[in-house]
């Protein structure tokens, strides 16, 4: 019980992410810019067509907002 | 967007800047003329520039400058925005006047505009973005072409003795005694971007202080017209693009000790 808190606490997240599913036209900018590795091409197509990013890992997230930055879209909003 | 984030995070540390009108663009999947549009909104907003501003736009793929900006924009006949914007500041020295022009509008057919504006030590600022080619026509050579770059121009790739070398826009600009400010920036990786951002702020306070004529080169992508995904765009800006286009200040005037 113990080892499984502890592990959670290094789990932890530090920040969240939001992906605007609309606005993304899959570029794929934002995977390789994300430190963690916290983030993955979608396979559900948004209105454009586009099979948007999807935030998979949000476990890692760090909200450091390097994907944010990245992204020539200004489609992910970032919180700490 | 949903304010979903809020419940563990509350504190949010990126959104969209304000400056930068919520709709989406029309520009490509990973065309840089969103990153430079994004870090040109953001130093409006950083020097609190908003309502002081006028924009003139270029003809060109960054041509919907006034769907996106949220200023006053002035289009331009393809080339003239300098000779605009140096009408716009004249008549009203009070307010911040940018220019924002591609390869094709700058270093062709505009040429001469931006080279009088700079030397006239205009107190203007000027952001380029270099794709090496004619976007919005449906990627022609233009004279940023690289050697050997195929275009639907230059179908064997460029060969400069047909067709001559790349034009060094921010090299060339920084020669001239009325440049404060020349800097060429790339926006392929988070770091660049931080540095794009520095430059574009520097190039700003120029004309704040007016110190005179100032412009960023952006190395950008198309990846459209390159036929390169995204992320390939990126790499040959990295590679090939920086190697001949080094990234770097060319010029900075410290005090306005051109009088
Ligand atoms: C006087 C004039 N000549 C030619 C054109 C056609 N034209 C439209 S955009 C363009 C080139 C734009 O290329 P660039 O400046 O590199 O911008 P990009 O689209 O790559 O961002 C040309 C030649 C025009 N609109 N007006
Ligand atoms: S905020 Fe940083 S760690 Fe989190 S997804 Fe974006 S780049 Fe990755
Ligand atoms: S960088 Fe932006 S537009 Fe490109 S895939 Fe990521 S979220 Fe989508
Ligand atoms: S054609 Fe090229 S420069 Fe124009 S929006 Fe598409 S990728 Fe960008």
């Amino acid at each position: 019980m113990q080892e499984a808190a502890k592990k959670g606490a290094a789990a932890a997240p530090k920040g969240r992410i939001e992906i605007d599913f609309e606005r993304c036209k899959a570029c794929e900018l934002c995977v390789p810019a994300c430190p963690k590795n916290c983030i993955e091409m979608g396979r559900r197509i948004n209105a454009g067509g586009f099979a948007a990013a999807v935030f998979a890992r949000p476990e890692d997230c760090t909200g450091c907002a390097i994907c944010a930055e990245s992204c020539p879209d200004v489609c992910i909003e970032v919180w700490r | 967007m949903t304010d979903r984030g809020k419940d563990r995070f509350t504190k949010k540390v990126y959104a969209r800047p304000k400056s930068l009108v919520d709709v989406k663009s029309h520009f490509c999947p990973g065309c840089h003329h969103g990153i430079a549009h994004r870090i040109l909104a953001e130093t409006i907003d950083h020097f609190g520039l908003r309502e002081q501003t006028v924009g003139v736009a270029c003809v060109g793929c960054a041509v919907f400058l006034y769907d996106y900006i949220d200023v006053d924009v002035a289009e331009a006949p393809h080339g003239r925005a300098p000779a605009v914007a140096t009408g716009v500041k004249r008549a009203q020295p009070d307010k911040f006047v940018f220019t924002y022009q591609g390869d094709g509008d700058l270093a062709a057919i505009g040429t001469s505009e931006v080279i009088h504006a700079a030397n006239r030590g205009e107190n203007i600022t000027v952001l380029f973005v270099n794709n090496t080619t004619y976007g919005m026509t449906g990627g022609q050579m233009a004279p940023t072409t690289m050697l050997g770059q195929k275009t639907s121009t230059s179908p064997y790739g460029r060969d400069f003795r047909k067709d001559g070398y790349p034009i060094k826009m921010a090299e060339l600009l920084a020669t001239l005694e009325g440049t404060a400010y020349s800097a060429r920036v790339a926006t392929s990786t988070p770091a660049q971007i931080r540095k794009a951002k520095e430059a574009v702020k520097k190039a700003f306070e120029m004309q704040i202080k007016e110190m005179g004529f100032s412009i960023v080169e952006f190395l950008s992508t198309c990846p459209t017209n390159w036929g390169m995904k995204p992320l390939d765009a990126q790499k040959r800006v990295l590679g090939e693009m920086s190697e001949y286009f080094p990234l770097g200040v060319y010029k900075e005037r410290k005090q306005a000790d051109f009088l």
